[in-house]
This record gives structure tokens, C-alpha cells and sequence, in this order.
């Protein structure tokens, strides 16, 4: 069942086009990440779907309801990037008031805030928590009332890698009951490829969509290989693989996804005058600045 | 509705009572209120015949500066300070409506002001009964009146920093612009007024046109129903002589239409914000 759908959204700001003819479907229980750089309109396309402005051209459905709406914001939740609640209120204080907002048992607001790790800083001011945990009231007030559609702006920034993986746990808790969750992220590696799908924006285009396989695949990054060989033996080496490098005591060259088994071999009749030897994919580092710097 | 507005309005009183704005306000009300109490019933009326109504006098043009000044000091953070903090875009993604996000605010806020005045004017009926005795109850009607009409007062200059707030987008901006409203309102309307009327040397603009545009001030309005009610004259303000010319009616329904009006002008700035 289709949640979100975006067609040909298209959003200006005095005369520049910062989203151009953007489409997306998020079924339930799907997870889509928007990748892209600051102001790729990342922020702009969330600020749509929740009803916050107003787009120029196409159309957004939130379960069949136009954004913004009584029932559309009934049915979904949204966490700010960086969030800065009152410094003078307590956590429970500040979701207690949520609560109160959806119509929900302000008791709620204790488990809440157990399930984000913040049960201990619970009756303190939110000014004296650190940036990490005021990330973690904003998840929290997400998570009330089991949201159909969660939309998260940069939630993982200001997390450390603990917490980072602890809050993808917590999506997977969400979309397995039926959540479809959209949220954004200016780094691949930060996504740790815990999402179904993702969309790369650039320049307000979308420039890239699929799972990260397809990203991979349709990219076709080279290898990195760095042979060691035995002393003295550098330029034999070299001489085996064309268009090797020699730096120092080592050998690297690339060599396309589909060549690899070959170039294996290769090294392996070798053996005799090879020390050790390396093998590196792309990182989704790569992969992502390759995706986005193609398109532009 | 009625629970959103509330939840709201519980909240920003918990807001204000840790920013002190609450202990700030009784604190300045109290103290101004009780320096008037003890040296100030010399400038009021030789007509006042109890201690309190001499006492209710003074205060009133106390509270002409002080209610406005205290409201807006209250109310200028109200929507910059939650733009920029980021909490306002996600406020508006709750099934909250505007109307009751700045309903919430200004139901908190006004308790803020209520409880200031009553404090700040206690103190100085205490004052006006312990020196007098039983004499002062003839005076406790005026300050009955004095007390509504400072609510209603400080009710108009809330909604109207709400909408500074609105128009300004940063809290330091708005800070500016609700000082600048405050001397434009308060200090240099008068001065303005006045400057027209030896200007215009008893022409049209002082038969026809000053007792409307003093009437038009929530400020003046205040001060000159409260005057006329009281039947005191308040050396303090150098326009309050024509207090006695304007029928009561005219200032009573400024000071009721005021904060209606400038609610309705802070619900419509605050439609112009895009979070």
C-alpha cells in the first residue's frame, strides 16, 4: 500500500528552481533515503510533504490526503534537523506537551523517552543536555502514536556511531509494524546501508534512485588493487599489469567491477614474486560523490 | 481544541515561570507599585477622598508605562525565538492550528501580566489600608476597574508583540522593533499629540481630531477612562486634561475592542511566516 506519492513536484523560490519534477512512491513499511548535498532540496521536498510550503507544479498525496491537512498531519511525524527545544523545559515536560498535542496518554511520555535512552535525564532541563540528546527528544516525539508516514530530517548527525545503529534498530522496529519512513542524509556512509531504497538529489533533480546495489552496479566504480611484490622485483611486477603505478615498494593499478576474477588470476600466477596484496571497492563515499558530481 | 490551546498555554507558563519573567514582573510591579504607595499620592486628586482612590490615581499612570512594557518584554520571543530554534516548523507539522498555537501563548502570557498586577497593586491597597484603615474600602471599586483595565491593557500589547514577533523572524530583531513599538506608543504619541495641539493653537485638529486620536491609543484610552472613572486628575500626564471633555464610553470601548483587534493583527502576521 502506497503511503507517500510525489509526482513531478516542482518548487521555486524567486525565480530558482530548487525541486524540478521530483516523483517517489513510499509503500508501507518502506524505508527511502534522500541523499544530496546542502541545498540539493532535500529540506525543501520534506517541507512539502508535511504541508509546510507549498509546491509550484505536481502533486503530493499522504495517504490519499493533501499535505498539511487535519488527517494528513495525523498521520505523520517529523523530526527536525537539529531540533532545539526550550532550554528551560524537561524532557518529560516537552513530551508530555506532544502527547497532549496528538490526543495520546501523557504517560506515554516515560517510555518514550526509556526507548530514545533517555530515561535518566528524564526530569532535566533539556538546556543542560548535550547535542545528542536533544536529537534523541525529537526521535522520541517522532515516535508517538505509531506515525503511518515518519519523515526525518538528517536524523543521524550529531549521533555517534552507538547511538547511530541503535537508531536504525528503531526504524527497522517501525517500518516491520508498517511505518513508511523518508529521511535524508548528505552522506551515503551515514546511512550505513540500513535503507530499502535510496533517491539522489542534485541540484533539485533527482539524479539517481534504486537500492544500493543498483547504485553500485549502474555506477560500475573501479577497483583499487595495491600488490606489494618481493624486494627488488617492483618493475617486473608493473610490467604485468599495464597502466600499474609503481609508488615506493608497491604496485596499484584499477580494474573494472566485471574484470576482477581475471586480474585475480593474474596475480595469483604471481605468487612467487608477490609479498601481500590488496583489494579495495568503492565506498559509498565514492560511490555517492561519483553519482552526484555525474549529474552535475 | 480546547486541549491543544491549554497544553499550549501550560507549557509557556511553565516557560515563563523558569525564565523568570514571572518573578521579574511581579518584582518591578511591586516595587514601583510600592514607592507610588508611600511617596507618590501627592500628584493625584485633592477630589479623591480615600486613601486607596489617591493610591489607584497614581498607579494608573504607573501602569500606562509599565503594563505595556512588561507585555511586550513578555511576548516579542514568542514566534521568532521558536523559528529559530526550529521547534515552530515542527509545532505546525502537529494537528495544531495557528489560532491555537498563538491562543496557547497568549492565555500563558496574559496569566503572566494578571498576576503581576495584582501583585504589584496589592501591595499598594495594603499600603493604602494599613496607613488608613477601614476608610480605604470606599477606594476598592477604582481599583477594581484599574485592575480589569491593565489586564485588557497588557492583553492588547501581548498580541501586538506577538505580531512583532511575527513580522521581525529573529528574537533580536523583534527586541528591537517591540522597544520601538513601546516608545512610539506610549512616549512619543503623546509628545506628537501634543506638539499638534500648540501647533494647531485651537483649531479643528484640536475640537475634532485630538479626542479621537487620543482615544485611538490603547494607552490614552486606558489612562483617560481610568481618570474620568475615578474622577481624579493625574498631574503626571500633560493630556489628561481633556480627559474630562470625552464621554467614557469612547475610551471603555477602545480598551475592550484593543485586544481583539490586535490579536486579529498577530493571527494574520503570523500567517505571512513560512517556517
Amino acid at each position: 500500500m502506497t503511503i507517500l506519492t510525489l509526482s513531478k513536484l516542482t518548487k521555486r523560490y524567486a525565480g530558482t528552481t530548487v525541486l524540478s519534477e521530483v516523483s517517489l512512491d513510499i509503500a508501507a513499511g518502506e524505508r527511502v533515503a534522500l541523499l544530496g548535498h546542502n541545498g540539493a532540496g532535500k529540506s525543501t521536498l520534506m517541507k512539502l510533504v508535511l504541508g509546510l510550503i507549498r509546491a509550484d507544479g505536481g502533486r503530493i498525496e499522504v495517504a490519499g490526503h493533501a499535505p498539511g491537512s487535519a488527517v494528513a498531519r495525523a498521520l505523520t511525524a517529523y523530526l527536525p534537523e537539529s531540533a532545539a527545544f526550550h532550554p528551560a523545559i524537561t524532557g518529560r515536560e516537552q513530551l508530555r506537551y506532544y502527547l497532549r498535542l496528538r490526543g495520546q496518554p501523557v504517560k506515554q511520555a516515560d517510555e518514550l523517552l526509556e526507548k530514545v535512552g533517555l530515561a535518566d535525564a528524564a526530569a532535566c532541563r533539556i538546556g543542560t543536555y548535550s547535542k545528542g540528546m536533544r536529537q534523541r527528544v525529537g526521535l522520541a516525539q517522532a515516535l508517538i502514536g505509531s506515525p503511518r508516514l515518519m519523515v526525518l530530517d538528517e536524523p543521524t548527525s550529531g549521533l555517534d556511531p552507538v547511538s547511530r545503529r541503535e537508531f536504525y534498530a528503531l526504524l527497522d522496529e517501525l517500518a516491520a509494524k508498517g511505518t513508511a519512513i523518508l529521511l535524508s542524509s548528505h552522506a551515503l556512509s551515514e546511512l550505513e546501508a540500513r535503507t530499502d531504497r535510496m533517491v539522489v538529489l542534485a541540484r533539485g533533480k533527482q539524479v539517481a534512485q534504486g537500492t544500493l546495489a543498483d547504485l553500485r552496479h549502474d555506477a560500475a566504480l573501479p577497483l583499487t588493487i595495491t600488490i606489494t611484490p618481493k624486494a627488488g622485483l617492483e618493475d617486473l611486477i608493473a610490467e604485468v599489469f599495464p597502466g600499474a603505478l609503481v609508488l615506493e615498494d608497491r604496485v596499484t593499478f584499477t580494474c573494472a567491477p566485471d574484470e576482477k576474477l581475471a586480474v585475480l588470476e593474474r596475480i595469483a600466477a604471481q605468487r612467487d614474486h608477490i609479498e601481500d596484496y590488496d583489494v579495495h571497492a568503492a565506498t559509498l563515499d565514492d560511490l555517492y560523490s561519483h553519482i552526484s558530481t555525474r549529474a552535475a | 481544541m480546547l486541549t491543544r490551546i491549554l497544553a499550549t498555554a501550560a507549557l509557556e507558563f511553565a516557560i515563563a515561570r523558569r525564565n523568570r519573567w514571572v518573578i521579574v514582573s511581579v518584582a518591578m510591579m511591586m516595587l514601583f507599585a510600592l514607592v507610588l504607595a508611600f511617596a507618590g499620592s501627592a500628584p493625584a486628586g485633592q477630589m479623591a477622598a480615600d486613601p486607596l482612590s489617591v493610591t489607584v490615581a497614581s498607579l494608573i499612570s504607573l501602569a500606562v508605562y509599565l503594563v505595556p512594557l512588561i507585555a511586550l518584554l513578555i511576548s516579542f520571543d514568542a514566534i521568532a525565538g521558536e523559528s529559530e530554534r526550529g521547534t515552530l516548523a515542527l509545532s505546525l507539522t502537529y494537528p495544531l492550528a495557528r489560532t491555537e498555537l498563538l491562543l496557547g501563548k497568549l492565555i500563558a502570557q496574559l496569566g503572566v501580566v494578571t498576576i503581576a498586577v495584582i501583585a504589584g497593586y496589592a501591595v499598594a491597597a495594603v499600603v493604602a489600608f494599613a496607613t488608613s484603615g477601614g476608610d480605604a474600602a470606599e477606594g476598592l471599586p477604582a481599583l477594581w476597574r484599574l485592575v480589569w483595565t491593565s489586564v485588557l491593557l497588557g492583553a492588547a500589547f501581548l498580541s501586538l508583540g506577538h505580531a512583532v514577533s511575527c513580522l521581525s523572524r529573529r528574537p533580536s530583531g523583534a527586541a528591537a522593533m517591540a522597544i520601538g513599538l513601546w516608545l512610539v506608543m506610549i512616549v512619543l504619541y503623546d509628545l506628537g499629540l501634543l506638539a499638534a495641539v500648540v501647533a494647531n493653537d485651537g483649531g479643528a485638529f484640536t475640537t475634532d481630531v485630538f479626542p479621537w486620536a487620543l482615544v485611538a491609543n490603547p494607552a490614552d484610552a486606558f489612562r483617560i477612562f481610568n481618570l474620568a472613572a475615578s474622577g481624579a486628575v493625574d498631574a503626571a500626564s500633560g493630556v489628561s486634561g481633556a480627559a474630562s471633555s470625552i464621554a467614557p464610553w469612547k475610551p471603555l470601548a477602545a480598551i475592550l475592542i484593543w485586544p481583539l483587534l490586535a490579536a486579529t493583527l498577530a493571527r494574520l502576521s503570523f500567517q505571512r511566516v513560512t517556517p
